[in-house]
């Protein structure tokens, strides 16, 4: 009997969200017709912001946590944030009950209203969301924090606003690892930099003293694997990045490089070149065994683990041109799945497990483009000069990557960058970055 | 078949072009022409030298790390000299144009430097005198972004080291 009641109960809210609630986004399919959303700067009473001087040197941190916010949705290109000039009401008072009518005016059809107070070396956040047509309210939060986590209020709203609205995972809340680059081609200087998802607080985690390439995050993102010539022997390493901890990851007599960690953490999936030939090897980072899943006198690199643990694909040139292939994880099965025109390289397998994101070489172009893991269903997402290496966003609906550009003949010209874009093909965007780029890898959530 | 309908049009495309910069005043494209074969470097600007008379570098076509007949004249030359001078070590690096995914390059990088290690043993030189690193597509010699430079950056290189 409770159990048909508590059924019931289910069914209804089932029944009532989807009666009342008037904005949801389809994410799926390319949006061109982006939700107009109000994002009220959360208000700040006199008191807190004396101490958000104090403790911050920002006199108003509620706007600056709402424009956080209003970027993190207007890049996501499923939102229009509207212009604040045309608010007709209070923050504060918006935040108690907004005046439906007033922000309806404006076209706004979801309100973000909300207030912080900084009191006791301590950030209080509460937030809310509002569907104006249905003149509702449709999710209230709260939060305490250190005051220095302030831009991460911001991209936790920024998520809870994305998953309330699109019924999926967010991904502002992530940071990126990448490759730093200065210099002229012929001598560039590469360092292994970290940041925020919207380009804010970069760290820089090596010194340039030799090559780095390709970090890659675990999946509780505290630790980076990546390729390091230290002592001008490519091996691949092991980086804590809150304790600045390196360590080379086992000894082998040659190259390794192109690693990743497997879903569960507990290996790292990698190339090891010797003799002219590149096969794939795992290492087991608590008891340190090796097994090689790959033996083969072709080139067999960039391994990536299905979600599951369960398959690999890599890239391998056995049937004469750089291909993708799918196997288990012991090795067996080895199949081909990529048959398009070109060379295909640097496969990644979706978070979600259903597709295989690549690049493909045709006719001078580079293409960033997603396939079924059977490689049926081949979609390319953008074309240009030179670009490469996606990475998926943790909820698997962006691809990060990294552009080049042509050089002159004198090699003027040449800039690398980080681009991002949507599953879709819509909303390509260059992600900002301090330096020239490459090599990006994106976290996982950090809140969940 | 084929191949004499190819070879006519080489021809033809020959003759044009002797047509062509007999019109216009001498172009560099033909200078260019000169400087490499099928997509392969045979020119010097960028080559340095073990010795006199020993490059110490050779180059390869895209994607490949096939020596060409060039290459093995002037490995057997490094081996020579490297009998003479049995106190000296190298290190033969790998590198690939930029035109590659970057950890593909890294392999072929290793691929190459190893094509011309093996050449080396094969004419008497220890392996143990030899080892070799691949830079995949990260240390190229000329930053250009067109086919004479990305055949430049296509080698492997041969240096002392110690």
């Amino acid at each position: 009997m409770i159990r048909i009641i508590n059924l019931f109960f289910i069914i209804f809210f089932l029944l009532s969200s989807k009666a009342y609630s008037l904005i949801e986004i389809d994410i799926t399919r390319g949006n061109l017709d982006p939700l107009p959303i109000a994002v009220s700067p959360l208000f700040q009473d006199d008191n807190s912001k004396r101490n958000s001087i104090n403790e911050l040197k920002i006199e108003n941190v509620g706007s600056e946590i709402s424009l956080v916010v209003e970027n993190n949705l207007k890049i996501s290109g499923l939102f229009n944030p509207l212009s604040k000039d045309a608010f007709l009401q209070k923050p504060d008072i918006a935040h108690l009950k907004p005046r439906f009518e007033d922000w309806a005016l404006i076209k706004a059809q979801a309100l973000i209203t909300g207030k912080v107070t900084i009191e006791n070396k301590k950030l209080k956040v509460e937030f809310r969301l509002w569907d104006i047509l249905a003149g509702r309210e449709m999710m209230a939060l709260a939060f305490t924090t250190v005051p220095s986590n302030w831009r991460r209020v911001g991209h936790i709203i920024s998520d809870k606003v994305y998953e309330r609205l699109t019924g999926e995972k967010g991904y502002f809340d992530t940071r990126i690892i990448y490759v730093s680059e200065e210099g002229p081609k012929t001598a560039r200087v590469k360092k292994l930099a970290i940041m925020d998802q919207d380009g804010f607080n970069t760290k820089y985690l090596t010194l340039g003293n030799e090559l780095v390439l390709t970090p890659r995050f675990n999946p509780t993102s505290q630790m980076v694997t990546y390729l390091s010539y230290f002592k001008n022997l490519p091996r691949v390493y092991l980086l804590d990045i809150e304790t600045g901890t390196q360590e080379v990851v086992g000894d082998f007599p040659g190259m390794t490089f192109a690693p990743r960690f497997s879903p569960d953490g507990k290996k790292i999936i990698m190339s090891f070149a010797k003799d002219g030939n590149s096969d794939i090897y795992t290492m087991d980072l608590e008891n340190r065994i090796v097994e090689r899943i790959t033996n083969h006198p072709s080139i067999d690199t960039s391994p990536s683990y299905s979600p599951d643990n369960r398959f690999i694909t890599f890239n391998s040139d056995r049937s004469g041109y750089q291909q993708i292939y799918v196997m288990k994880s012991d090795g067996s099965n080895v199949k081909r799945i990529s048959f398009g025109k070109g060379l295909y390289g640097t496969p990644v397998w979706s978070p979600r497990g259903d597709l295989i994101a690549f690049t493909k070489l045709h006719k001078g172009k580079f293409y960033i483009g997603v396939m079924r893991t059977d490689g049926s269903g081949e979609r390319l997402l953008t074309e240009n000069y030179y670009q490469e290496a996606p990475s998926w966003s943790p909820n698997g609906r962006v691809l990060i990557f990294y552009r080049e550009t042509k050089s002159n003949d004198k090699g003027e010209g040449f800039s690398a960058k980080l681009w991002s874009i949507d599953l879709t093909g819509y909303n390509e965007r260059q992600v900002q970055t301090e330096t020239d780029a490459s090599d990006p890898s994106w976290s996982s959530l950090l809140s969940n | 078949m084929n191949f004499s309908k190819s070879f006519r049009n080489t021809f033809l495309v020959i003759l044009l072009s002797l047509i062509v910069s007999a019109c216009a005043t001498k172009k560099t494209t033909t200078k260019v022409e000169g400087q490499m074969q099928g997509d392969v470097y045979t020119g010097t600007d960028t080559v340095k030298y073990l010795a006199d008379g020993v490059p110490d570098r050779v180059f390869f076509a895209t994607n490949e790390s096939i020596l060409t007949t060039k290459s093995r004249d002037t490995l057997r030359k490094q081996a020579n000299w490297l009998r003479e001078n049995s106190s000296i070590n190298v290190v033969v690096e790998g590198h690939a144009d930029e035109r590659g995914t970057r950890e593909y390059n890294l392999a072929l990088g290793e691929r190459r430097a190893n094509a011309a290690k093996d050449y080396l043993i094969t004419y008497g030189i220890s392996a143990d005198r030899i080892s070799v690193i691949s830079y995949g597509k990260e240390r190229p010699v000329d930053s250009g972004s067109n086919p004479l430079s990305w055949s430049k950056n296509r080698r492997s290189v041969t240096v002392k080291a110690n």
